[in-house]
C-alpha cells in the first residue's frame, strides 16, 4: 500500500481556470478530435476559460530533439509563447503535448539554474520581435488539468470504464510518455516512478490499471529514430517490447498521455500484424489505443466519431461495444458535410484480410 | 588536451548533465537505444570525462552519438545525477557545428531532419503538418492514414473550422506576422546558422561521395532511406 500511495509525494499546483492553450503539432495532426474535445469539455462541461490564440506556434520541440534546432533558439521560441500569453492577459500555461511539456519545464529549469541563459533569451527575443515576457504562474500538461477535474467529470459520467455485460472494471494500460516526468520528476503528478496522472482518471471513472513489466518503457518514438525512415526499426522494436509485455494481462485498451505515444502504439500494431501476423487484443484484433481526451469524452457521452476515433488504425468498436456505448457505425465514414467519403483499406490488425494498399514487407 | 571538452562545457546541458561518472552502467541498462543498437551511453560519458581530444573527436565523427532517442530515461536513474541524454545533445550540436556529423551514416541523416522538420517549421510554424506525412514515405502509418490523407479537407473540417486557413483552431495556417517572428528568432538565436551549417557540410560531403549535384534530392533520399545494418 505504501507504494501505491507514493504518488502523493509528487504533487503540483494545477490552476483551476483561465488557461492559455499550447497546441501540439502531433496531436492536431493525428488526434484533432481529442484537442477539440479537451477545449469543449473545459468550456461546455466544466465552464472554464481557455484561450486558443491564433498567434501561437509550435514550440519546435521535435526539431530540438532531432538536434537541428539549437537550445538558444527553442528558448527564444518558448519566450515568445510566454509573451503572447502575457499579451492576452493569461498566466496559466497549459500544453497539449508531452514533448512540449518537457521543453517548457526544461527551459524554465535552465533559466533558473543558469540565469545568464534567461538574460540571453530576453535579448534575442527583443532583437527578433521587440517583445518582452513574464514567466507563467503555472505550467501544466492538459492531462494534469483533466486529472484536476476527474471527480467533476465522474459526477457527470454517462458511461463508466466498466464492462457493461459483466460489470467488471475494464483493464487499462496507461502510458505516460517519457518527457512527462523522466526529465523533471517533480513536474509530473506522481513523479517518474509511480505517475498517477492517467491512473487517477482511470480509477475515478471505474477502470483498473494494469501493472506490467515494461510499463515505464519508452513507446519508441526516439525522434530521429522514427522521423528518418532508415531508423524505424528502433521505433517498432520498442513498441513491440511493450506490446509483448502487456499482452498476457489482456488489457481492454491502452490510454496514452502523449499524442506521439498514442499514435505509435496504434500504428505499430498495424505494422507488426502485417509483418508478423501477430495481434495483441481480443479475437485476433489489436488493442484499441485512446488519448485521455477520448477516454474522458466517452465517459461524458460524446459521440466517438465527434471525438475523432475513426482516425485510429486499430478499430475502437469492440471497446465501444464492451462499454455499452450507443453509436452509429455508418457515421464513422462521413465527412464534415455529412457525405460518405469511402472507407480505409482493410488490415490484419482489425481482423480483416491484408489490405492491397501496401505490401509492408517490401 | 581538453579542447573538445572545453567546447562541450560551454553547453549548459553538459554542465548540468555531467558530474563524475562512476561507470555503473545503470543508464545503459535502462536505455531503449542500447537494447536495439550496439550502443552504450556509459562509454560515451566516460569518453567525454576523459577529456581525450582524439577519443572525443572520434566520437563526434561516429555513428555512436546518433543512436540515442532522447527519451531521457537515463536521467532519473543515474545515482550521480548525470544525464547522458543531455551530453549526447551537446555532442550532436558540436558535431554539427564542426562539420563532423557528415563522417557517419547516422550523422548524415541530419540533412533529412533539417529539410523535413526544419524547413517545415519556417514554412508553416509547425514541426509536422498533415501533407508532410506522405503515405508513400510512411507505409507503417497504414490504410487509415492513407484514407485521412486522401480525404483531409472533409475529415479535418469535422474538428477544426480553419484547416489550412487563418484563425483559432487546429491545423490552421499561421499569419505572416507570426511566421516572420519565428524566422527572425531563428536568425537572431543561431537556428538559421545551424540549418545553413547542416546544408553546407552535407553538400561538401555529397560531392566528396560522388554526388555530382551535391546534396540534391537523390542524396537526401539516400540518407533518409539507407541503412547499412551494421549498427545492431
Amino acid at each position: 500500500m505504501a507504494r501505491r500511495a507514493s504518488w502523493n509525494e509528487y504533487q503540483k499546483q494545477i490552476a483551476d481556470d483561465r488557461y492559455y492553450y499550447g497546441r501540439s503539432c502531433i496531436r492536431q495532426n493525428f488526434f484533432p478530435g481529442s484537442e477539440k474535445a479537451f477545449i469543449d469539455i473545459l468550456h461546455n462541461d466544466l465552464g472554464r476559460d481557455l484561450l486558443d490564440d491564433p498567434k501561437h506556434s509550435s514550440c519546435t520541440g521535435i526539431g530540438y530533439h532531432s538536434d537541428i534546432v539549437p537550445l538558444e533558439t527553442i528558448m527564444t521560441v518558448v519566450a515568445r509563447q510566454f509573451s503572447l500569453m502575457n499579451e492576452a492577459g493569461y498566466e496559466n500555461f497549459v500544453t497539449s503535448c508531452i514533448t512540449s511539456f518537457g521543453v517548457y519545464t526544461e527551459v524554465l529549469a535552465t533559466w533558473a539554474e543558469f540565469p545568464e541563459t534567461e538574460e540571453r533569451t530576453r535579448e534575442y527575443l527583443m532583437k527578433a520581435t521587440g517583445r518582452e515576457f513574464r514567466k507563467p504562474a503555472s505550467m501544466a500538461h492538459t492531462s494534469d488539468v483533466m486529472f484536476h477535474f476527474r471527480e467533476a467529470i465522474a459526477a457527470k459520467a454517462r458511461y463508466r470504464l466498466v464492462n457493461a455485460q459483466t460489470g467488471e472494471p475494464l483493464k487499462v494500460v496507461e502510458h505516460i510518455g517519457c518527457h512527462y516526468a523522466k526529465i523533471f520528476p517533480k513536474s509530473g503528478i506522481g513523479g517518474s516512478e509511480f505517475p498517477y496522472v492517467l491512473a487517477g482518471m482511470v480509477e475515478s471513472w471505474g477502470g483498473e490499471c494494469v501493472d506490467y513489466p515494461e510499463r515505464r518503457h519508452c513507446c519508441g518514438f526516439g525522434f530521429r529514430n522514427y522521423l528518418v525512415q532508415a531508423n524505424r526499426g528502433y521505433s517498432i522494436a520498442n513498441s513491440h517490447k511493450k506490446l509483448e509485455s502487456m499482452a498476457p494481462y489482456k488489457p481492454d485498451f491502452i490510454v496514452a498521455n502523449c499524442p506521439g505515444c498514442a499514435m505509435f502504439l496504434d500504428k505499430w500494431q498495424y505494422t507488426i500484424a502485417e509483418m508478423e501476423g501477430t495481434t495483441y487484443g481480443d479475437n485476433g484484433r489489436g488493442i484499441p489505443v485512446l488519448t485521455y481526451e477520448e477516454m474522458a469524452g466517452l465517459v461524458l457521452g460524446y459521440d466517438p466519431w465527434a471525438l475523432g476515433m475513426q482516425m485510429h488504425q486499430v478499430d475502437v468498436e469492440p471497446l465501444l461495444d464492451k462499454m455499452g456505448i450507443e453509436y452509429d457505425p455508418a457515421a464513422k465514414y462521413l465527412g464534415a458535410n455529412g457525405k460518405y467519403i469511402g472507407k480505409p483499406g482493410a488490415a490484419l490488425v482489425n481482423n480483416c484480410a491484408a489490405d492491397s494498399v501496401y505490401n509492408i514487407k517490401e | 588536451m581538453g579542447k573538445y571538452f572545453d567546447m562541450l562545457m560551454e553547453d549548459v546541458r553538459v554542465r548540468e548533465g555531467l558530474n563524475a561518472c562512476m561507470n555503473c552502467g545503470v543508464c545503459t541498462g535502462v536505455c531503449p537505444a542500447a537494447e536495439f543498437y550496439d550502443y552504450d551511453p556509459r562509454q560515451i560519458v566516460d569518453t567525454v570525462q576523459s577529456r581525450d581530444d582524439e577519443a572525443i573527436e572520434a566520437l563526434l565523427k561516429s555513428d555512436t552519438i546518433w543512436f540515442c532517442g532522447e527519451c531521457m530515461s537515463c536521467r532519473p536513474r543515474c545515482p550521480r545525477g548525470n544525464t547522458p541524454g543531455y551530453i549526447i545533445q551537446a555532442l550532436r550540436t558540436l558535431s554539427q557545428r564542426l562539420g563532423f556529423f557528415v563522417e557517419s551514416e547516422k550523422g548524415r541523416q541530419q540533412l533529412a531532419l533539417k529539410r523535413i522538420i526544419g524547413d517545415n517549421i519556417l514554412r508553416t510554424g509547425y514541426c509536422i503538418t498533415p501533407r508532410l506525412v506522405k503515405p508513400e514515405l510512411h507505409p507503417e502509418q497504414g490504410p487509415v492514414w492513407r484514407w485521412i490523407y486522401d480525404n483531409d479537407r472533409a475529415l479535418y473540417a469535422r474538428f477544426s473550422p480553419v484547416y489550412m486557413r487563418q484563425g483559432a483552431g487546429a491545423l490552421r495556417r499561421l499569419d505572416s506576422g507570426t511566421l516572420s517572428e519565428i524566422e527572425r528568432i531563428f536568425e537572431v538565436s543561431g537556428g538559421r546558422e545551424m540549418f545553413d551549417t547542416i546544408e553546407r557540410h552535407s553538400d561538401r560531403k555529397a560531392r566528396e561521395m560522388g554526388y555530382e549535384e551535391g546534396a540534391d534530392q537523390r542524396y537526401l533520399m539516400d540518407v533518409f532511406t539507407r541503412n547499412s545494418n551494421e549498427h545492431e
